[in-house]
């Protein structure tokens, strides 16, 4: 049916964000960023941004451990993806934990307002009222 | 008669009318609820990590529903503890 063809082929956008265990040397950090944004580039999906968070402290223990090198990655890709890449982070022994979130157009909305760096709670309004107040001060 | 007026003025009505809550959402246009933003989640929190019931938060049904799940989020990647003692 040309209707299933056609949301086969729509991309879906999503974010990824692993947690990589704390003692991983800068360069080996690195190497698994390009891992994962390759996997998805070569599997007919594309990366809209990606931000390392880098070391952060864990709410609470995970695998005897209390902080964690965050990373992050936006990106759009067909739903079949998701699976190769969740079997190869299982398999990756550098990650401690890892989340897939399926992003709506608001999320992609805020997502991009975040990395404009517009500081807000979330909000449209309250950035127009922000960028309202910086011009007359 | 005067007397019956008196009496009505002994208890004294009840002014301080307690401002209605509102769901801050629906009234900034908040769409999108981030689970990253781990500050901002801490106000639907009370100390022991529990979330805010909406009778105290004030939040609509549907946004209720989007915050915990963003809370269920945090907490999963370890942004937000599952359970703590004096949070804040």
């Amino acid at each position: 049916m040309a209707t299933a063809n056609n949301t086969d082929q729509k991309l879906q956008s999503y974010e990824l964000m692993i947690i990589f265990t704390p003692v991983l040397a800068d360069e080996d950090f690195k190497n698994a960023q390009t891992k994962y944004t390759d996997l998805v580039t070569n599997n007919g999906g594309s990366i809209v941004a990606t931000e390392p968070i880098g070391l952060r402290n864990l709410a609470y223990p995970i695998a005897k451990k209390t902080t964690g090198l965050y990373w992050l990655m936006e990106y759009q890709a067909p739903t079949a993806l998701n699976h190769t890449l969740e079997v190869q982070m299982g398999r990756d022994e550098n990650i401690i934990r890892q989340m897939i979130t399926r992003l709506d157009k608001h999320a992609v909305a805020y997502n991009d307002r975040r990395r404009k760096g517009i500081k807000l709670e979330h909000t449209p309004k309250r950035a127009a009222e922000e960028v309202e107040t910086e011009e007359n001060a | 008669m005067a007397k019956q007026n008196d009496i009505k003025y002994l208890s004294s009505a009840r002014v301080d009318h307690r401002q209605k809550k509102y769901c801050r959402f629906k009234k900034l246009g908040i769409k999108y609820i981030d689970y990253k933003d781990a500050d901002f989640l801490k106000k639907f929190l009370n100390e022991q990590g529990k979330m805010l019931p909406r009778r105290i938060s004030g939040n609509s049904l549907k946004y209720q529903r989007k915050v915990a799940q963003a809370i269920k989020k945090a907490r999963q990647m370890a942004l937000l503890p599952y359970v703590t003692d004096l949070m804040k």
